[in-house]
């Protein structure tokens, strides 16, 4: 086994994820299962490989170096009209009307 | 007419010689839906409102004898990861569950500029996650074919809207093969355009790097005539490609002849059914017949792509899901004391196990110690993906290849074994890796009467291609 309860319970804790016991033990077990079909990749030598985080610098900007492979996605830094305050608060579980509200920050 | 079977251009020609008001047909597949969709469960929510006013707007249209719009008064569905303005957006999620949608997905905006009427809002795998339907945390999908099969996923409700006669066209999202794997086990027509492609803005964000839109309908020319209205440059999601859109159509009829069609061996080996190998041999000797040029390609590294993919996938959802805290989106734990407090249980209570599952994954792949050996593993394995494709795209014009290694599968049967749900990805997460536009084409049934697809995939931007051969395979078989 490569991954324990107590892996589980650190990377819950990065995501901000709550486990019940149950939930704990099966991820355990679901988590070791799926990683060792990943291992699988260590058969392969990537020395000398680059990663690739996205395709679109890679197929669609030839010739093109750096952020020049994205210049079709600048705009101009204009003022444009946006969500307007109301929208944007109307799915919030809660807020003041202006802002989204939330618990105390702050413990004291 | 059976509206169980009508096409866009049959559908739009109606309206148009006003045999038929837009109205009427979209009443009529609100009649089909009420019949029938309890025992499919397609639909999350109807828009009946919003679609009766825009089949009004089109039935005034057609009464001036103006010229009308390309999807005038055609009735279609959204998969609940597009947002649609005014209207509940789920993701498939109990943490949407409320969620209004605060504005609308240039997908669907682009549709219904196009005279689209949208009936509701599809069921999906939560946030697009599962290759079944069943991690919806509403009710699952049943395959119209056999109510006993899943839809596949994550567009099920989208593929089993379009098969059972719920919608003429629908639109889907496809990270790993969401689009075309339903597409095949509902035996229907799934189109994945190139990354870029399509405008994201609106889709609900699972894997940034991977996620595309695109249409699922009855023909190839339905699709290609969908790509012909969602494609092009968007300058909300600066994604989107700054290519110029062709006009797909015309491609359907083309002639095939000397096209050169590569056949990769890595995607006829061992866990393939012989039944699905035959059904795409069959349409490759009827390409061959028309003229085309069959070529073995090889594309090696195949076997890693899975576990490329499940790695990439899960990463990006780990942060792209970060957003779903408890302070915006609609859903926060009761009686929280802390924010910290809040975050954990409002997240425990709103995502399912599958979700969870993947947000984990995905944190330990990018957590200190194993980002090399996961995530910069996966991104060097991902090049050479991408390079098996380059390599193969200069010796043939498309490739061949089965879009699922089974045909639908049973509810239920493979939910306790998330790597062999996730294996069932097998032939369709590659494209999204390397950005290639691909189409699922229904190609016949199996001995149990389930439908077999065959993929076609193309070379960046090139859906031209795609859609002029998947309309030859279409042909041969009427």
């Amino acid at each position: 086994m490569k991954v324990t309860a107590k892996d589980v319970a650190y990377v819950a804790d990065l995501a901000n994820l709550e486990l019940t016991p149950e939930e704990s033990t099966r991820m355990v077990a679901d988590l070791n299962s799926i990683l060792s079909h990943m291992d699988k990749l260590n058969e392969l030598d990537t020395s000398n490989v680059e990663p690739l985080a996205e395709v679109v610098s890679a197929f669609a900007s030839a010739g093109l170096s750096g952020s020049e492979k994205f210049a079709y996605a600048q705009r101009a830094d204009e003022v444009k009209p946006g969500l307007s305050r109301s929208i944007a608060l109307s799915n919030a579980p809660d807020t003041d009307g202006t802002c989204f509200r939330v618990p105390k920050v702050i413990e004291r | 007419m059976n509206i169980n079977t009508l096409t866009i251009d049959e559908a739009r020609s109606l309206i148009e010689s006003r045999q038929l008001s837009a109205r009427a047909l979209a009443e009529a597949h609100y009649a089909e839906i009420e019949s029938r969709d309890q025992t499919i469960g397609a639909f999350l929510t109807l828009t009946r409102e919003r679609a009766l006013a825009q089949a009004e707007r089109i039935d005034r249209l057609a009464e001036k004898g103006d010229p009308l719009p390309p999807l005038a008064g055609v009735p279609v569905g959204i998969k609940d990861v597009l947002m649609t303005r005014g209207e509940r957006t789920t993701a498939g999620s109990r943490f949407l569950d409320k969620f209004v949608a605060p504005y609308d997905a240039t997908a669907v905006e682009r549709l219904e500029a196009a005279g689209a009427v949208c009936l509701g809002k599809l069921n999906c795998d939560e946030f697009a996650m599962g290759s079944s339907n069943e991690n919806s945390a509403f009710h699952p999908v049943r395959n119209p074919r056999d109510t006993t099969r899943v839809p596949g996923g994550s567009s099920g409700g989208s593929a089993a809207a379009v098969a059972a006669g719920f919608a003429v066209a629908a639109l889907g999202s496809d990270t790993g093969g969401s689009i075309r794997q339903p597409a095949a086990f509902c035996g229907v027509v799934g189109l994945l355009p190139t990354y870029g492609r399509v405008s994201r803005y609106g889709l609900i964000a699972f894997a940034s790097s991977l996620d595309h839109v695109g249409p699922l309908a009855r023909s190839v020319k339905d699709s290609a005539t969908l790509l012909e209205v969602i494609a092009g440059r968007d300058p909300h999601d600066s994604t989107s490609a700054d290519v110029p859109v062709g006009k797909y159509s015309p491609e359907c009829g083309r002639e095939v002849k000397g096209m050169r069609i590569g056949i990769p061996s890595e995607y006829f080996g061992e866990g393939l059914d012989p039944e699905i190998r035959q059904a795409i041999e069959r349409r490759i000797d009827g390409l061959r017949a028309a003229g085309c040029e069959i070529v073995n390609v090889s594309l090696p590294h195949t076997e890693y792509a899975i576990p490329v993919y499940y790695i990439v996938a899960t990463a990006e959802a780990s942060a792209n899901l970060a957003r779903f805290d408890g302070v915006r989106y609609t859903t926060r734990a009761p009686q929280v004391k802390t924010l910290a407090d809040m975050y954990r249980r409002s997240r425990d209570e709103g995502f399912g196990a599958e979700v969870k599952r993947r947000i984990l994954l995905g944190t330990y792949a990018l957590s200190a110690g194993y980002y090399d050996a996961y995530y910069l593993k996966a991104q060097q394995v991902r090049t050479l993906l991408t390079r098996d494709f380059q390599n193969a795209f200069t010796r043939v014009d498309a490739i061949v290849t089965p879009v699922t290694p089974t045909a639908a599968f049973k509810l239920g049967e493979k939910t306790d074994d998330p790597m062999s749900m996730y294996l069932s990805d097998i032939y369709t997460v590659t494209a999204n890796l390397v950005g290639v536009p691909g189409i699922s084409v229904p190609c016949g049934n199996n001995g149990e009467g389930l439908p077999v697809g065959i993929q076609i995939l193309g070379k960046h931007f090139d859906e031209a291609t795609v859609i002029r051969i998947a309309h030859a395979v279409e042909q041969e078989q009427k």
